[in-house]
C-alpha cells in the first residue's frame, strides 16, 4: 500500500463488486433448479399452475364455504341441511365439532372422558421416553410395565374410586394405540426368539420357525382377524371365553411377529461372522453369546427398519375395522352412520388422517434422524 | 475365503463319535431340546383339535367340503366368468379368487409405472418436482390404506349422478355409479390379433438371442427395434387388416337415469383400484430411488469414459445393476399388493375374501371358509415369489 501511495497514484478504494445476479441469490437458484431446460421449466410452471388451482379449491373448500356448526335441537339429532346445501362446495366440519368426542374415546361414559384422555398422553409420553436414547436401559423395561398397568387401571377402573367401564365400551383412540403398543410389546420378544430359531442349528426348531414365519407372511392379516373372530371360540375349551379386543391381539401379536423376525434376522446376519467365533472362543454359553454379544449389536444395527415396521403396524391396527372392533377408524365410520351426518364421510376421514399422520409422521422422521446418526460413521 | 486355498489338512472332519446318553454330550442335549419343543407344539395343537372337535359337535356343524356343490344363491356384481347366484359356492368363490387377481394385476402393473415414474420425479434436478413427490410419498406412506380406500370410497358416492356426471373427454364418464369408459367391441379378428403381438414378441426375443450371439463374435452392434417393429406392430396390423380391420368402438352414453354401453368400472372396484394404486405406488417410488443410488456415481464416470451415449449408460450399466436391488423389495411390494387386495370387504367390492365371508356366514363353515382364503392367498403369494425368485437369480450378479 506504502509504495503505491509514494508513486502518486491515489489508491481508489475499489468496492468489491457483487457477482452477476444471474449467478449467486435466489433468481440464480430458481434457473438452476426450476428453469434449467426448457423441459424443466415447462414441468415447473404446469406444477405452479396446478399447485395453486388445487391450493384455491382446497382453502374455499375447507375453510371459506366451511361450516363449522349446526343447530342441534334438544332431543340430540343435528339439522344438517345447512351442509347438506353447500355439499361440494364447501366441507361441513360441523360433523367434528358434534362428534370429536366420539370418535376419539368411542362409547366410553361421556363424564369419565378424562380417562382415556390421560391414557392416550401416557402412551405418547410412553413413546417420547423410549424414543430418548439416553433411556435406553434395562429400566426402561420396569417403565414400560408401570406405566401399562397404570393404563389398565384408568380404562378399566373398579378401583381407587374409579367407576368400573367394561371392555365392550372402550373404544377411539385408545383402542389403537392399545392394540399398536401391546401387539409390540408381546410381538418383540417373540420376534427376537424366532429370528434366533431360524438361525438355529437345530433343525426341527428352524423348521417350525421358518413354516411360521412364511405361513403368517403368506397370508392377508384380514385371514388372521377373521380366524381369530370367528375360528378362535371353537379352539377353546367350553366356558373359556376370551373377548373380542384380546382375541384381535393376539391375531396382531402373530402378525408382528413373523414381520418383526424377518426385521431381526436380518440384523442378526449383517453381524460379522467373528463376533460370534470370539465369542465361542471365549467359551461362552449359547444364550450369554446371544444376550451378551449378539443382539445388542444386532438390534442396533437394524432400529431403522423396526421403526418403519412399526409405523407399518400402526396402520395396520386399523385393519380390525373390518371385524368390528372399535378403534379410531371404526369409530370415526360409526359417526356418520346417523342419518343426519350421512354423506359428511371425506371430512371425518380426513381427520382421522390427520391424526394417524402425526403418529406416523413423527415416527418416521425419528427413524430416519437415527438412521442418519447410526450412518455418521460411515459418511466419512 | 474359497476352500482351495486353505490347508487341505484343516479340512479334515473329526471321526465320528458314538452318541453318548449323557446331559454333558452337546448333541445329545440338543436332541432333548428339540423332541421337548415339538412335542409342546404338537401337543398344544392337539389340545386346540380335540377342542374344535369337541365344539363342532356340540354345535351340530358338520365339517368338510361338501357345501362347495350347494347352490350359492348369493349375488355376485362383477364376474369376470358366467355367473348367477342359482349356481355352487364353488364357481362362487372362483369368481371372488378371479376378482382378487384382477384388482391384484391391473393393480400390479398401475403401481409400478406411477411408483417408478415417482422415485425417479424424486432424483429429478427440478426442486418443485422433486419436492412435489417427496410430500406425496411421504403422506401416502402415513395414512392407513383402509383409511385411504374409505375415503376415496366416500368421494366416489359424493360425486353426482349421472345426469350430472363429470365428463372430461368425450365418452369418458365419472359419477356416483363409477368410470364409464369406451370399449372396443371385442371381435374375433381382435383375438386373432393378441395372438398375432403374441407371436411378433416370442419372434422378437428369438431374434434378439441370435443377434446377441453374433454381436458376441464378432463385436458388431446391430439395432433390434426395426424387426421389434415389424413384427410386434405390423405383424399384427398384417392380421387385423386381412380379417377385414373390424373396428366398432362402444362409447357410453346416457339413457334416462343410467349410461348404456361402454366399459363399466364400478365405484368399488375403482376406490380400491385407485387406493392400491397410489398407496403402493409410494412404496413402490422409494425402491426405485434407493436402487438408482445404490449405483456409484463412479459406475456412470467409468461409462461415460469408455464413449458410451447416455442412454447406452442408463440401459446397459445403470439399470441392470440398479434392478438387483430393486427387485427383492419389489416382489415384496407385488405380493403386498395382492394380499392388500383382501382390505376390498370393507368397500362392498366381492374379492375372494368378501365371498369366503358371505360364503361362512350362510353355511356356518367357519373353519373350511378361513382355510379356503389362506390357501388361494398362500398360493398367490408362492407363485409370485416363485416367479420373481427366478427372474432374481438370472439378473443376480455371478460371483466365483
Amino acid at each position: 500500500m506504502s509504495d503505491l501511495a509514494a508513486g502518486g497514484t491515489p489508491a481508489v478504494p475499489t468496492v468489491p463488486r457483487r457477482a452477476p445476479i444471474t449467478m449467486i441469490g435466489p433468481v440464480a437458484w430458481a434457473r438452476a433448479n426450476l428453469f434449467n431446460n426448457w423441459w424443466s421449466s415447462a414441468i415447473t410452471l404446469a406444477m405452479i399452475y396446478l399447485l395453486v388451482k388445487v391450493a384455491v379449491s382446497f382453502v374455499s373448500w375447507a375453510f371459506i364455504n366451511a361450516i363449522w356448526v349446526v343447530p342441534v335441537s334438544p332431543a340430540g339429532v343435528a339439522n344438517t341441511e345447512a351442509c347438506r346445501a353447500i355439499a361440494g362446495v364447501g366441507a361441513c366440519w360441523a360433523v367434528i365439532t358434534e362428534k370429536h368426542r366420539f370418535i376419539l374415546f368411542g362409547t366410553y361414559p361421556y363424564e369419565q372422558h378424562w380417562r382415556p384422555a390421560i391414557v392416550c398422553l401416557l402412551f405418547i409420553g410412553l413413546y417420547v421416553v423410549s424414543a430418548m436414547r439416553r433411556f435406553w436401559r434395562w429400566e426402561l423395561a420396569l417403565v414400560w410395565i408401570a406405566v401399562l398397568t397404570l393404563i389398565g387401571v384408568l380404562m378399566w377402573g373398579g378401583i381407587l374410586g374409579l367407576s368400573y367401564v367394561p371392555q365392550e365400551r372402550w373404544g377411539g383412540l385408545p383402542i389403537t394405540l392399545i392394540l399398536a403398543t401391546f401387539g409390540l410389546a408381546f410381538a418383540f420378544p417373540l420376534a427376537i426368539l424366532v429370528a434366533l430359531g431360524r438361525r438355529s442349528k437345530l433343525p426341527a426348531i428352524k423348521a417350525l420357525c421358518v413354516l411360521y414365519v412364511e405361513l403368517i407372511r403368506g397370508v392377508p392379516l384380514i385371514s388372521l382377524l377373521f380366524m381369530a373372530s370367528v375360528m378362535f371360540p371353537l379352539f377353546l375349551p367350553e366356558g373359556l371365553n376370551i373377548d373380542k379386543l384380546l382375541r384381535a391381539q393376539v391375531a396382531i401379536i402373530l402378525f408382528a411377529g413373523a414381520y418383526l423376525a424377518e426385521v431381526v434376522r436380518a440384523g442378526l446376519q449383517a453381524l460379522p461372522r467373528g463376533q460370534y467365533e470370539a465369542a465361542d472362543a471365549l467359551g461362552l454359553s449359547y444364550w450369554h453369546k446371544t444376550g451378551l454379544i449378539i443382539l445388542p449389536q444386532a438390534l442396533r444395527l437394524v432400529i431403522p427398519p423396526l421403526v418403519n415396521t412399526f409405523i407399518g403396524f400402526f396402520k395396520d391396527t386399523s385393519l380390525v375395522l373390518i371385524i368390528g372392533i372399535f378403534d379410531l377408524l371404526t369409530a370415526g365410520k360409526t359417526a356418520i352412520i346417523e342419518p343426519a351426518w350421512q354423506g359428511f364421510g371425506v371430512e371425518v376421514y380426513i381427520t382421522l388422517g390427520v391424526i394417524y399422520f402425526v403418529f406416523c409422521f413423527a415416527m418416521s422422521k425419528y427413524s430416519s434422524g437415527l438412521e442418519a446418526e447410526f450412518n455418521r460413521h460411515r459418511r466419512r | 475365503m474359497s476352500g482351495a486355498s486353505l490347508d487341505p489338512r484343516l479340512l479334515r472332519k473329526a471321526p465320528p463319535r458314538p452318541l453318548r446318553f449323557s446331559w454333558s454330550d452337546e448333541r445329545f442335549r440338543n436332541i432333548v431340546y428339540q423332541v421337548l419343543v415339538v412335542a409342546a407344539v404338537l401337543s398344544v395343537f392337539g389340545w386346540l383339535w380335540s377342542n374344535t372337535r369337541y365344539n363342532l359337535e356340540v354345535r351340530r356343524i358338520a365339517t368338510g367340503w361338501g357345501f362347495l356343490s350347494r347352490e350359492a344363491g348369493l349375488p355376485i356384481g362383477e364376474h369376470l366368468i358366467d355367473y348367477d347366484p342359482s349356481m355352487t359356492y364353488f364357481r362362487a368363490l372362483l369368481v371372488g379368487v378371479l376378482n382378487t387377481l384382477k384388482v391384484a394385476i391391473i393393480g400390479i402393473v398401475l403401481a409400478t409405472i406411477l411408483g417408478t415414474l415417482l422415485g425417479i420425479a424424486r432424483l429429478s434436478k427440478n426442486w418443485m418436482l422433486a419436492r412435489f413427490a417427496g410430500a406425496y410419498v411421504e403422506i401416502v406412506r402415513d395414512l392407513p390404506l383402509l383409511l385411504q380406500l374409505l375415503f376415496w370410497y366416500s368421494l366416489l358416492q359424493g360425486l353426482p349422478g349421472p345426469r350430472q356426471a363429470f365428463n372430461p373427454v368425450t365418452g369418458v364418464f365419472l359419477s356416483n355409479r363409477g368410470l364409464k369408459l369406451p370399449y372396443i367391441q371385442w371381435e374375433s379378428a381382435h383375438s386373432w390379433t393378441l395372438l398375432a403381438v403374441v407371436v411378433g414378441a416370442v419372434l422378437t426375443w428369438f431374434y434378439r438371442r441370435t443377434v446377441r450371439a453374433k454381436q458376441m463374435q464378432d463385436g458388431q452392434i446391430r439395432s433390434i427395434w426395426p424387426a421389434a417393429l415389424l413384427l410386434m406392430v405390423g405383424l399384427p396390423l398384417l392380421v387385423w387388416a386381412a380379417l377385414g380391420a373390424p373396428f366398432t368402438i362402444d362409447v357410453p352414453e346416457l339413457r334416462g337415469f343410467n349410461f348404456r354401453g361402454g366399459l363399466d368400472v364400478s365405484p368399488e372396484f375403482f376406490a380400491l383400484l385407485l387406493g392400491l394404486t397410489l398407496y403402493t405406488a409410494g412404496f413402490i417410488a422409494e425402491i426405485v430411488r434407493a436402487g438408482i443410488l445404490a449405483v456409484s456415481q463412479g459406475q456412470w464416470e467409468a461409462a461415460e469414459a469408455l464413449g458410451l451415449s447416455r442412454r447406452r449408460v442408463m440401459n446397459l450399466i445403470v439399470l441392470p445393476q440398479a434392478m438387483r436391488v430393486i427387485i427383492p423389495p419389489m416382489t415384496s411390494q407385488f405380493l403386498n399388493i395382492t394380499k392388500n387386495s383382501s382390505l376390498a370387504v370393507a368397500i362392498g367390492y366381492q374379492d375372494i375374501v368378501s365371498i369366503a365371508n358371505t360364503t361362512l356366514n350362510q353355511t356356518g363353515q367357519a373353519i373350511e371358509g378361513i382355510a379356503i382364503i389362506m390357501l388361494v392367498y398362500l398360493t398367490i403369494s408362492l407363485s409370485i415369489s416363485l416367479f420373481m425368485n427366478w427372474y432374481n437369480k438370472r439378473i443376480a450378479l455371478v460371483e466365483r
